[in-house]
């Protein structure tokens, strides 16, 4: 028998309780997890940098350019387990050439697009060109090109000319902030939309997507910074690092109300599918939500840090901490996403019954390609360090 | 109005045009409640017009406005659970036949007296059912068919990103599988459960209310093979047919009417157990 | 009155109407030609649907040959079954009768499909029986005519 087949069969004799016979197998799977993951992050990245840009909050200028980055190499990435998650991948132009208007997911193809290249883009562009021409004319061989290809031929550095990169670079960070939302929110909006899951439909949805999105992307931003730092065995700007833990703080705050505030609606509302999503949370998702999500992904890093804002323990310690915490954050906030997608397909909608997931190792929704969507952007990240590294912008002005 | 007075005396011709100004006032002042009493009207007729036809089946505009509007009815009392349905539905449209693709199927309710709701559906009802539950447990039992409802505000065709779902001008929700690409955003939406992925086609699939049938004045499958009539196919629009004739006289209702899906498939006797 | 455009700017410019010019051609390539007649959907789709082939063939026109069983079959309390509901699929039949049998010769388990006593059939619709009390050793058949199920012979 397929094994597929087999795999199925085993499923159904794990079926608790009735289930549609259509809804044993999960449609949206690890990749779909995946996606709101990698997109989450891009987005919590791009604001931190744009907090720096836009708010002027200068303390955190060691960062900006490794945020873009960031956010630039996990954006290459997003789209690609979407991509490999359809059963038909070679028609997926179809959702640029005709989209549904009345589809939330048909906004995907333009919104993307739009904010690669008219926002992440363009804002690298006009903080990086004026080194671009530079470093041009200074380097040889491989990356002469790369940097020559990248001025796009805008070769003049007059006083003038820098001043519209900053101008630009400034309209454009206002401009994305509002595109970061939309790039997340509207895949919080794809879920909280769907009336048939009540897991999935909540008003607070996208905006729970948008906060969960913004603590992840700052927790990356984080540990990013501390790796790199420590692979350059470049000291650590600590000014920078305590603000962005303290950031991290107020942004926990805010995810972790807005998320308690669903649940408690939820279990006061009680409505027809309280028992159902009940059993679903002390049963199936005890592990990943309870323990996963909340407990190591928030409650432990909130206090943690929470102390951390009145008591400051020496400058190793703290970097220790951060580190770890930044890893414990990440984890949780995966599991969000877990809980979400995976969550939401566990029960059925008939509110009678239950099916299974089992996470597989091979194959294209199996872990091992989700490890590969997952360190795909940081060795990109590495490249882009590599050819564009923001610490020689510093060695340049000098 | 102001301005206008004033650019008339500005031009110097008094009495006249002030006569104007001050007949503009009342004139604009008439033509105001003139035409807020026609709108607000206009609005109340209109409501009125749409009302009168959603006293019929709270029904929206189809997309065609001549031609058939399909829909189906369901006696609940009628069915015996005999699954010749759903294995026909199988036969005529080659659906695979593991039992996780089902464009149609069978549900059994047992209710025992504790309260209790048991609900089963072995491969779909194709195969019949047996009772495990000892009968002097049991409150009450019932068989209910299912299958795709064709929405006329259907979810799944609201939420496709390429336009692969769509409501056919005879109100008959298809899925074009040579444009649909996968990303199943459809069967998250179905509050049913009436689609899935064909493993042959790997698209989108769900009942098609045997288009290709009704195409050539023919009956569903399912229909066709029910032994005890407790399906009823029809044009909504037909006055003397079947379908008209079992919604006047029989208490209907949709699964989960509270979703506002627009199903058009209508239970006699559906109990409150039944999702 | 002379705007000054910086060079990024008239560089990003640049690019933008070829971007339009490429996208505008890749649309009127790939989209089908009877997308959006009927609505936000490939019209054609209707037609591939109605190109299916039928199976089953519906009960009117197992009556134009096997007239005699259509007689008995609707003097008796099947007439209400179609053919095909027992038979299976009819169409391959009607177009090739020699090379599709459709004949059924049913067991116990077949007839008790639909008559196996269940607490959910009700009786009033459907007569029922006690597989396991009603003539367990015999075949449904050998006492009933599947056609005119009344007429018991024994």
């Amino acid at each position: 028998m397929d094994p597929h087949a087999q795999h199925l069969y085993e499923m159904l004799s794990k079926v608790v309780g009735y289930i549609y016979p259509n809804e044993l197998d999960l449609q949206w799977g690890f990749l779909i997890v995946l996606y709101p993951y990698l997109t989450g992050l891009v987005a919590g990245a791009f604001i931190l940098a744009s907090l720096e840009r836009v708010f002027k909050i200068n303390v955190l200028k060691p960062t900006y350019e490794l945020a873009l980055l960031t956010a630039l190499s996990f954006l290459l990435v997003a789209g690609l387990p979407l991509v490999n998650h359809l059963t038909h991948p070679f028609r997926s132009y179809e959702i640029l050439t005709t989209p549904n208007s009345k589809s939330a997911m048909a906004i995907f193809g333009y919104v993307y697009l739009w904010y690669l290249m008219v926002v992440l883009l363009l804002e690298i562009w006009f903080d990086y060109r004026k080194y671009l021409v530079i470093w041009a004319r200074e380097s040889r061989g491989f990356k002469k090109f790369v940097y020559t290809v990248f001025t796009l031929g805008v070769m003049d550095n007059s006083e003038r000319t820098l001043k519209w990169d900053r101008k630009l670079g400034y309209f454009i960070t206002v401009v994305g902030i509002p595109s970061a939302f939309l790039l997340h929110g509207y895949v919080g909006f794809i879920f909280g939309s769907i009336k048939a899951n009540p897991w999935w439909s909540t008003v607070l949805m996208p905006i729970i997507f948008l906060f969960s999105a913004m603590v992840s992307g700052i927790a990356l931003v984080m540990v990013v910074y501390m790796v790199v730092s420590y692979i350059r065995r470049h000291p650590i700007d600590m000014k920078a690092l305590d603000t962005i833990a303290r950031y991290l703080f107020f942004m926990i705050i805010l995810d972790f109300s807005l998320e308690a505030l669903d649940q408690i609606h939820r279990i006061y509302e009680a409505e027809e599918s309280f028992e159902i999503i009940s059993m679903l949370v002390s049963g199936k998702l005890a592990f990943t939500l309870l323990t996963m999500q909340v407990m190591v992904g928030t409650i432990i890093p909130l206090i943690t840090l929470g102390v951390l804002q009145l008591y400051k323990p020496a400058e190793r310690i703290r970097k220790a901490i951060y580190l770890i915490l930044g890893l414990m954050i990440l984890t949780g906030i995966f599991f969000m996403r877990w809980n979400v997608v995976i969550g939401g397909q566990l029960f059925s909608k008939s509110f009678y019954g239950f099916t299974s997931f089992k996470l597989g190792l091979v194959g294209s929704e199996g872990a091992l390609m989700g490890a590969v969507w997952l360190i795909l952007p940081f060795l990109i990240l590495s490249v882009l360090l590599w050819l564009f590294p923001p610490w020689k912008m510093e060695e340049t002005e000098l | 109005m102001k301005k206008n007075n004033q650019v008339i005396k500005e031009k110097g011709m008094a009495g006249e045009k002030e006569a104007v100004g001050k007949g503009g006032r009342e004139k604009s002042r008439r033509d105001f409640l003139k035409s807020t009493a026609a709108f607000t009207g206009g609005v109340m007729a209109f409501g009125l017009l749409k009302g009168t036809n959603a006293l019929v089946f709270a029904a929206a505009e189809p997309a065609s406005e001549t031609g058939p509007w399909y829909g189906i009815g369901i006696d609940i009392l009628k069915c015996i659970g005999c699954g010749k349905c759903a294995a026909a539905c199988k036969k005529e449209n080659h659906v695979p036949e593991e039992p996780w693709y089902f464009r149609s199927w069978v549900e059994k309710y047992t209710i025992t007296k504790d309260g209790e709701v048991h609900v089963e559906s072995p491969n779909g009802g194709i195969n019949g059912f047996t009772e495990t539950i000892p009968e002097e447990e049991i409150f009450k039992s019932f068989f209910v068919p299912k299958m795709c409802n064709h929405c006329y505000q259907s979810p799944c065709v609201q939420v496709c990103p390429v336009g692969a779902s769509y409501d056919s001008p005879e109100g008959v929700v298809l899925v074009d599988e040579k444009y649909c690409i996968g990303c199943r955003y459809c069967i998250q939406a179905c509050p049913y459960g009436c689609r899935f992925i064909n493993p042959v086609t790997k698209s989108a699939d769900k009942c098609t209310l045997c288009y290709h049938r009704i195409a050539e004045g023919l009956m569903p499958a399912c229909f066709e093979v029910c032994p005890t009539g407790a399906r009823i196919f029809g044009d909504l629009r037909d006055e003397n047919g079947e379908l008209h004739k079992f919604l006047q006289t029989h208490n209907v209702q949709v699964l989960k009417p509270h979703l506002n899906t627009g199903s058009k498939l209508y239970y006699n006797a559906l109990s409150q157990e039944v999702r | 009155m002379k705007i000054y455009i910086p060079p990024q700017v008239k560089r990003l410019l640049l690019f933008l109407p070829f971007i339009i010019l490429l996208f505008i051609i890749f649309r009127r390539l790939v989209i089908p030609d009877t997308f959006g007649d009927l609505g936000h959907y490939r019209a054609a789709s209707l037609e591939d649907y109605k190109a299916r082939e039928v199976n089953y063939a519906g009960h009117e026109l197992c009556g134009y040959c096997h007239d005699d069983i259509a007689a008995s079959l609707a003097s008796d309390l099947h007439s209400t079954l179609a053919c095909e509901g027992c038979h299976g699929p009819g169409q391959k039949h009607v177009d090739d009768p020699e090379a599709h049998n459709i004949g059924l010769t049913p067991d116990r388990a077949f007839c008790a499909l639909c008559h196996a006593k269940l607490p959910a059939r009700n009786p009033e619709v459907i007569t029922q029986i006690d597989p396991a009390g009603h003539n367990p050793d015999k075949n449904c058949i050998e006492c009933h005519n599947p056609h005119m199920p009344l007429e018991i012979s024994e």
